[in-house]
This record gives structure tokens, C-alpha cells and sequence, in this order.
């Protein structure tokens, strides 16, 4: 049985009818159309599927889509401020080499805009912790360290 | 994945009912962060989820000095993470908390599904036991309040019967003469499944031990508290012959296997080693 789900995507009021059984990601994906979210290991161990709910990071492959109604889901379409803009995270891991493959990357971006909306100036033992459910196989983290942290302090410069 | 039903319980007595009523393959779905890994990877077959997480009332948490924290069924891992009051007066339970998968996932997981998974090694288990943390349970006829070390049956196995729910977990009131810690050895820090957890929680009068709980995880098929090792170091100082002699008597009582994750013999050198490293952290709550 299909059931209506109300919610938010990155600002936008949206209707879909899902299944019980189906996930947030697969509804994000499928219904909604937003293929930014990736689908790596579907069991919440890779990370590569982080979005934001009603501003908290969680794996969407382990929430299920009615559990939505009424929420605010922030994906990393979301993210950069208008058309023609990036975000900083995004400008820094585009200069930073942060990306390889890059199917780890949306999930990285979400978890680190999160990382640095709470924390603005995170150590690097604050970017591990914040980053440990977020698995990346090709950079070694190095560059993504560098990205974010050149990213926090692109936006500390330009802070009204 | 593997089709299910989705039912959403308005209240304790609703889910209680769907519970019983829709047939075995019914299960509670909460944080979901386990039963849904266990749906997608087939290791659990499920037909119908009820979902307790509108039902009003499960989302409390609450301290004072007579009765110790009580938090309610919905609130995630996360949440009581956070809370400085945890950080300050349950720092085993804190060290677990933080300890348990990722921050995507403590921020959906809930420490009452943690429990009611029952598994061995389970992270918030071992500090609950060393604390002495009491279950409420809701059925349609009766609660009742069960001592954690007896909600436990086996792997996976608690004393829950159909249609029953747990409601809460209360943690006794932490004094200022007791030290606490939980130590987690795995393979790596993040995203680990613990491959020995070793949760001590003390009180100290006058330089003398007056109580200790040792609650060893991931060593035996329920979480086990160490009694001989307590024995022997009640009434002493702490002093380093008499918790290194506990520490060898825990590695006795406990009953590790092997598997992918380690080997028994492995696992009960760790145990030895953690029971020393956790009553030493534990009394630097004191230094």
C-alpha cells in the first residue's frame, strides 16, 4: 500500500507516494529525481548517502521514506547558494583534488557542511571524528582535510 | 529490499496490539538502524514494522539525585551523547555512546533498541550493567521494571513476550565517591563492532573500594558481570596486586568463541588487560 508523504527537499514542498518499505534514499533517487545522494553499501556503513534531516546528518538508506512526513531533508543539490554560485565546500574540494571517483563526495559535502555549521574552526581530529562514518576509497583523506579546512576559512572571510 | 509493511502505532496500547495481532514477523521498528540492515541483508525475515515513534511520552529524559537518569525508548544515541550531564556523571556510558557506529547512525539509534537487540557486543549494554540500570517494560495488562543483568537471555534473546515494549532505561544516581569507565578494543575506532567492551563502575570511602560491577561484552553470550573479580576487590584499595589478581580472575569467568572478529583466546587476554585499564581509568575520577 502506497502512503502520500509531505516534505521538504533543500527548501522545495514535496508530495510523493511511496511504499512503507521504501527508503529514504530509494525515494530521494527514484521519486524525487535527486541522483546527488548515492547509494554505496545500502546497509549505513559507507556514508556516501548522508543527508541532512531537519538539519541532522543520517544515513538515508536507514530511514525509511514515510518517516519524512512533515521533515526537512537537505540534499547536496541543496547545497551551493544559486545557479551560478558554489558552495566554499564545494569550490575547495574541486581545488583541492578532494574528489576522485567522487561517489563518496555528496555524502562527504553534507557531513562536512554540518561539521562546519557547528564548528567553524574544527581541528583535524574534529574533521576524523566528524568524517568516521564517511568512507572514502580513493583520496586517503588527506585532500579532503585540506579542502575543508581551506573551505572554513574561505567562509570565516567572507562571514558578515 | 525485501517488502514489508509499514504500520505506524498511535499509542504504547496500539502497538502493543499490532504487535500481537499481525503474527509472528512483526517487529518494533525504532531507530531501525539494525533492523533494517537485518531486512536488506536478509538475516531477518519481517513482514510488518511497527513504528513507535509518534507515540507521545518516549522521548523524556530526566536526572535527579534520588532516582538517577531516566530516558524513554525514542531517544537516539546521539542525543544522550551530547547531554553534559552524561558526560559528567556517566562517563562509561558516554565513552559507549560515542563509541557506536557513526554520528549518522547514533543519530537515528536508539540505546533502548541497542538493548532490546540483545546483542553480545553491544556497546551501551556492558556501562547499563556496571551501573546497575533498570528496564521498564509496558504490556496491555501490566509494566513491570527488570534489572538489566536479568533482561538478557541469550544472543539476541531478552525476557520481553509478545506484545511487550520497552518504555525506558533508569540509571541509578551516580554519587560523587564513584568512578566509571568503558573500554571498547576493536579493529579500528569508528563503524566497529566492539571485540571485547569492558565497563567498570566503582564507589570509593575513605581510599577503600565499598562497590564494584565489572560487566565484560562481546565474551560470553550475554553481556556477564565479573562477581569473583568484584569480590576480591571490594574492601581494598585498588591497590595495583589486587586489581591485577581480579583481573586474572575475570579472565576466567568470562566464556569468549571465536570468530571473524577474533579468537576466544584473544578475547580473554583482552579481558584481562581492559578490567586493569578500566578500574585504573575509572579512579582517576579520584586523582
Amino acid at each position: 500500500m502506497k502512503r502520500m508523504v509531505e516534505f521538504t527537499v533543500n527548501g522545495e514542498a514535496r508530495e510523493m507516494a511511496v511504499n512503507g518499505c521504501c527508503s529514504l534514499l530509494d525515494a530521494l533517487r527514484d521519486e524525487v529525481g535527486l541522483t546527488g545522494t548515492k547509494k554505496g553499501c545500502d546497509v549505513g556503513d559507507c556514508g556516501a548517502c548522508t543527508v541532512l534531516v531537519d538539519g541532522e546528518p543520517v544515513n538515508a538508506c536507514l530511514m525509511l521514506a514515510v518517516e519524512a512526513e512533515g521533515r526537512a531533508v537537505e540534499t547536496v543539490e541543496g547545497l551551493q547558494p544559486g545557479v551560478d554560485r558554489l558552495h566554499p565546500l564545494q569550490d575547495a574540494f574541486m581545488r583541492h583534488g578532494a574528489s576522485q571517483c567522487g561517489f563518496c563526495t555528496p555524502g562527504i559535502l553534507m557531513m562536512a557542511k554540518k561539521l562546519l555549521d557547528d564548528n567553524p574552526h574544527p581541528s583535524d581530529e574534529d574533521i576524523r571524528f566528524g568524517l568516521s562514518g564517511n568512507i572514502c576509497r580513493c583520496t586517503g583523506y588527506t585532500k579532503i582535510f585540506d579542502a575543508i579546512k581551506s573551505a572554513a576559512r574561505e567562509m570565516e572571510a567572507t562571514r558578515p | 529490499m525485501r517488502r514489508f509493511d509499514y504500520h505506524r502505532a498511535e499509542t504504547l496500547e496500539h502497538a502493543s496490539r499490532l504487535l500481537t495481532e499481525l503474527g509472528d514477523d512483526t517487529f518494533l521498528f525504532n531507530g531501525g538502524t539494525d533492523l533494517l540492515v537485518e531486512i536488506r541483508e536478509r538475516l531477518r525475515r519481517v513482514r510488518n514494522v511497527v513504528d513507535i515513534k509518534q507515540i507521545p511520552g518516549l522521548s523524556d529524559i530526566t536526572y535527579n539525585e534520588t532516582r538517577g537518569l531516566t530516558f524513554g525508548a525514542l531517544v537516539t544515541v546521539g542525543r544522550l551523547e551530547n547531554l553534559s550531564l552524561v558526560r559528567q556523571r556517566y562517563p562509561n556510558l558516554r565513552s559507549a555512546l560515542a563509541s557506536l557506529g557513526s554520528i549518522q547512525v547514533r543519530n537515528r539509534a536508539t540505546v533502548v533498541g541497542n538493548i532490546c537487540r540483545a546483542s553480545p557486543s553491544a556497546d551501551t549494554i556492558p556501562p547499563l550493567v556496571a551501573d546497575g540500570a533498570f528496564v521498564h517494560i509496558y504490556s496491555r495488562t501490566n509494566m513491570r521494571v527488570v534489572p538489566i543483568c536479568e533482561f538478557f537471555t541469550g544472543p539476541g534473546r531478552t525476557v520481553l513476550a509478545k506484545g511487550e515494549i520497552v518504555t525506558g532505561i533508569t540509571v541509578p544516581p551516580a554519587g560523587d565517591n564513584t568512578g566509571k569507565a568503558y573500554l571498547k578494543h576493536g579493529r579500528r575506532k569508528a563503524m566497529e563492532l566492539s571485540t571485547v567492551g569492558v565497563a567498570v563502575s566503582l564507589a570509593m570511602d575513605d581510599g577503600v573500594c565499598s562497590d564494584i560491577r565489572i560487566a565484560l561484552g562481546a565474551v560470553g553470550a550475554t553481556v556477564l558481570r565479573a562477581p569473583q573479580a568484584e569480590a576480591m576487590l571490594r574492601g581494598t584499595r585498588l591497590d595495583a596486586e589486587a586489581v591485577r589478581s581480579a583481573a586474572d580472575k575475570a579472565m576466567e569467568e568470562c566464556t569468549p568463541i571465536s570468530n571473524v572478529r577474533a579468537s576466544a583466546d584473544y578475547r580473554r587476554d583482552m579481558v584481562g588487560v581492559l578490567t586493569g585499564r578500566a578500574i585504573k581509568q575509572a579512579l582517576e575520577t579520584f586523582a
